[in-house]
């Protein structure tokens, strides 16, 4: 019980906390939710300054008639520009994204650029996102007194070269693609005005050349290149406004499109390699559980097995293919240990986390005003509720596989994680290796949400530990069923809010909740009232808490935003009007929200049994406000008929597929609230597959969502999460009206079936 | 055992325990790596391929029943001359996929209704396409499939940019 976060309260052995496998995947979650913990490390500053990495950066991605800039992107004698984006792209569309944005400032023909992932090396260590999440980590005035010089260092040395945290356009493209772009742009401009001998000032861009009006003399990039590579690029260069934008704000589609229709796009478990071996694994059922003994023999009896690799707490098989290295491992009747978990489940967790909410100590608690004292003042009415909802699993589509081949002491890796850096790092400690003994070779990844982050991805480790037992490449392939049972859950939580309301306002509002981390810093609290509190009580499982998009966002959405309609229900007000008028008046939120009513047709009457539910939520920077309409089907189970969105993420660099994005979110959101949760039977999970972990299929989605943006100018806010959190709280406020009933406890198809 | 049959018009002969399902003698045998591996019970349809021209869920027939039968996968979509068959190009127009790992089921599934039926009203469409899209594409997907077949978007997705 030594980890016990509550100590005061004395728990139960089944909910006994179980120590985190490590500490640097905590602070990069931290890092990632915006906390303050990781300040002090000093980063500010622009990358390109930095000429050691710089220049191996350039002589990584540079070559024969290819001249590069600031190790981030390339310009060819043929005018070709490529674009190396720090951050993989899994679906979100940031590749396109971000070149258009360096394209924009460039001014650089689109027809002839072209976009690749950056090497996994340090040099492309990703300075711009330490610069762009210090001030949520340390607040404005902090970062603004930082020196402009150690950047590149800090984000090397953690090593920084994520993707998550809907961070890729906001700061990755604010920062270092626009700035390259301008940068690089001035450098060619100085030098056609030496070999033309005019002023810069008589010289205009556009289409990847330089145009002197006055002579009608013109110069291409690629001719320019060579020359302005020689250089200094400034590292405060003009930035075009909004109106001077080409590329910026334009529906461009996406580059990645056309090999994902015809086949021929590579995913990671695509790769192959000569006289590569495909291995499977079955990890111990309970996490934490270890291996204690299995017979081999079976496995090996299999045709096509050749080698069963033990680990401490797995056992692989590795055969000529997946289909007998399955066979084999079916084969196989391993004995695991329960790690003392086996009295951990669904309900043990609910009982544990509730005991904290009853009388536990919170680890953390922020608000303003007197909120008891708001209870206890005459004329108000109290409302109360308990909120729960599940483990939910990533369901990426693409299950983990991750290649390896160990050869003169090297380890190479292909496949797609959501950092390719600390990649490196993670195998280089499985294997006992140094780092610059593991190269790792990024590939494009049947999505992620939050699974694929290094920090929480066993595969790594495995696959490090398995190449190096065997002389051939070696592809690990993990099973649906290893997925679905061994994930990075989104994590179970509970909830408790208490709110008074008189004369039509919400006079106070207590949020209290129990699950890993709080979520305090991260998922802004955006009403106006006299008092607030939101306390978080810690609760550990022996689950890895992994983040999933939107990571605390969408627990805390669903509790607040159904609250906000339990308020106004006993307010008796309209829960559009009610929300609006606790928002700041004239704010950002109250155009957002105006806008979804006006859309959604909000105020006109539904079909019979249909209900409307709107809910509102910020995240990384970005509004989304959504409306669900809803209905039960006959067999009693949700009907999504129709969704709206409206985001306000300040700018939208590419609208088609930011459009794509919110819409894709709200749906993912939907999906949970409806159907999906992992839950825990003797400390094991309980789902298996897709048939008792259901997804949303194209005829329950909503078929079509109306997604609209407002261009507000405000800081620009992430695109790939922001758009699930509203629409779990607007399914079940719709759902409220349309029957009467008001879903507490996720998901829904639980409750219709209980 | 050595298991003939064709895949994409072409004549192909694998050699595979019986038991092994079509997919992983396309991807493991054949290197025909369009058509993925979702879940392997036949839940996902990330796998999905014609049979003889019938959409078939790759991960769960046996690769010894497809013997003598004709395989159409997503490499085998486009004519001869590499034009796009009609349905990717919608798919394209519509700028259907995220990850894009469902995306090559979605689009086998989908010119099977569409062979099947001509132009799928919304209620085909929802009745046939069962495929899971973890992105949430699914609106881009009904789009695509009406656009494809000719068909205006109906009332109840005219609304819809997403």
């Amino acid at each position: 019980m030594a980890d016990n976060p509550n100590p005061d309260l004395d728990l139960p052995e089944a909910d006994a906390p179980v120590t985190k496998p490590k500490k640097k995947g905590v602070k990069r979650r931290i890092f990632l939710a915006g906390s303050a913990l990781l300040v002090g490390g000093g980063i500010f500053g622009v990358w390109w300054t930095d000429s050691s990495a710089k220049a191996k950066g350039n002589a990584l991605i540079g070559g024969e008639g290819k001249s590069a800039f600031g190790s981030v992107m390339t310009i060819a004698e043929d005018d070709t520009v490529t674009v190396f984006s720090p951050h993989i792209d899994f679906g979100q569309g940031s590749h396109t994204a971000l070149a258009q944005m360096l394209a924009d400032e460039l001014d650089a023909s689109w027809d002839k650029v072209t976009i690749e992932q950056a090497p996994a090396d340090m040099a492309f260590a990703n300075a711009a996102l330490a610069k762009g999440f210090l001030p949520t980590m340390a607040g404005d005035t902090l970062a603004g007194l930082l020196p402009d010089a150690v950047i590149g260092m800090m984000a090397r040395a953690m090593p920084l070269m994520i993707t998550g945290g809907s961070s890729a356009i906001r700061f990755t493209g604010e920062i270092a693609m626009r700035r390259t772009g301008a940068a690089v742009r001035a450098a060619l401009v100085a030098e056609a005005a030496d070999r033309l001998g005019v002023p810069e000032g008589e010289l205009t861009t556009a289409d990847g050349v330089v145009t002197h009006a006055k002579s009608g003399k013109s110069l291409r990039y690629g001719e320019l290149a060579a020359g302005a590579a020689g250089r200094s690029l400034s590292s405060d260069p003009v930035l075009k406004t909004r109106e001077q934008w080409k590329l910026i704000g334009k529906p461009v589609e996406r580059r990645d499109i056309p090999a994902k229709v015809d086949g021929s796009a590579v995913y990671g478990i695509d790769f192959t390699l000569p006289d590569m071996r495909v291995a499977t694994i079955a990890a111990a059922p309970v996490r934490g559980g270890k291996l204690e003994s299995v017979d081999e023999a079976p496995a090996l009896a299999v045709k096509g097995v050749e080698k069963v690799v033990k680990l401490d707490d797995a056992v692989i098989v590795v055969a000529k293919g997946y289909w007998p290295a399955k066979k084999g491992l079916e084969a196989l009747s391993p004995k695991f240990t329960d790690g003392g978990h086996a009295a951990i489940s669904t309900p043990a967790i609910y009982a544990a986390q509730g005991k904290l909410l009853d009388g536990g100590k919170a680890d953390n608690e922020a608000g303003e005003g007197d909120v008891e004292a708001a209870f206890k003042a005459p004329g108000g009415k109290i409302v109360e509720a308990e909120y729960r909802v599940p483990f939910l699993h990533h369901a990426m589509m693409e299950p983990f596989a991750l290649t390896g081949h160990y050869k003169d002491g090297t380890l190479t890796l292909w496949g797609g994680l959501q950092d390719p850096l600390s990649t490196r790092v993670k195998a280089a400690k499985a294997a006992g290796l140094e780092v610059d003994q593991v190269v790792f070779n990024p590939m494009i990844m049947g999505g992620g949400f939050g699974r694929r982050f290094p920090d929480v991805v066993e595969i790594i480790d495995q696959v490090a530990i398995l190449a190096k037992q065997v002389p051939y490449p070696v592809k690990l392939v993990w099973s649906r069923e290893q997925e679905v049972t061994h994930g990075s859950y989104r994590c179970q939580s509970s909830a408790r809010l208490k709110g008074c309301v008189a004369d039509g306002k919400i006079t106070a509002l207590r949020i209290d909740y129990a699950q890993a981390d709080s979520a305090e810093g991260e998922v802004p609290f955006i009403y106006n009232l006299p008092a607030t509190s939101r306390r978080h009580f810690a609760y550990k499982s022996n689950q890895i808490d992994g983040p999933w998009r939107s990571v605390n966002a969408t627990q805390l959405g669903f509790y607040t935003e159904s609250f906000m309609d339990e308020l106004a229900a006993a307010a008796g007000e309209d829960p559009y009007q009610f929300r609006r008028k606790h928002l700041p008046e004239g704010s950002r939120y109250v155009a957002v929200l105006d806008e979804v009513a006006k859309r959604s047709g909000w105020g006109t009457p539904a079909p019979a049994g249909v209900g409307r539910g709107i809910a509102i939520v910020e995240s990384f920077g970005t509004i989304v406000a959504e409306v669900v309409e809803a209905t039960l089907k006959e067999d009693g189970t949700p009907k999504v008929l129709r969704a709206w969105a409206v985001v306000d993420c300040g700018t939208t660099v590419n609208p088609l597929n930011a459009q794509a994005q919110i819409a894709g979110g709200l749906i993912m959101g939907l999906s949970s609230a409806i159907g999906e949760a992992v839950t825990l039977d003797k400390g094991a999970v309980e789902q298996s597959n897709f048939t008792d972990y259901p997804i949303l299929k194209l005829a329950d989605a909503p078929p079509a969502v109306d997604v609209h943006f407002i261009e507000s100018g405000a800081k620009t806010g992430g695109i790939g999460e922001p758009g699930v959190p509203p629409s779990s709280p607007a399914l079940a406020n719709a759902l409220a009206v349309a029957t009467g009933k008001r879903v507490r406890n996720l998901p829904v198809l639980a409750q219709a079936k209980a | 055992m050595a298991i003939a049959f064709s895949v994409n018009g072409k004549p192909v002969s694998v050699e595979a325990d019986a038991d092994t399902p079509l997919l992983w003698a396309l991807r493991d045998d054949l290197g025909l790596t369009g058509t993925k591996f979702g879940c392997g019970i036949a839940a996902c349809g990330a796998c999905s391929v014609h049979v003889d021209g019938n959409l078939t869920r790759s991960c769960s027939v046996p690769v010894s029943e497809v013997a003598g039968k004709s395989v159409t996968t997503i490499e085998g979509l486009k004519a001869a001359d590499g034009t796009l068959h009609k349905v990717q190009a919608a798919w394209i127009e519509a700028q259907v996929p995220q990850c894009g790992y469902c995306q090559s089921g979605q689009i086998m599934a989908a010119v099977a209704l569409i062979e099947k039926v001509g132009s799928p009203s919304d209620e085909q469409i929802d009745e046939a396409m069962t495929n899971i899209c973890r992105c949430g594409t699914y609106p881009r997907i009904r789009k695509a499939i009406l656009a494809a077949t000719g068909a205006a978007a109906s009332a109840t997705t005219a609304t819809g940019d997403a």
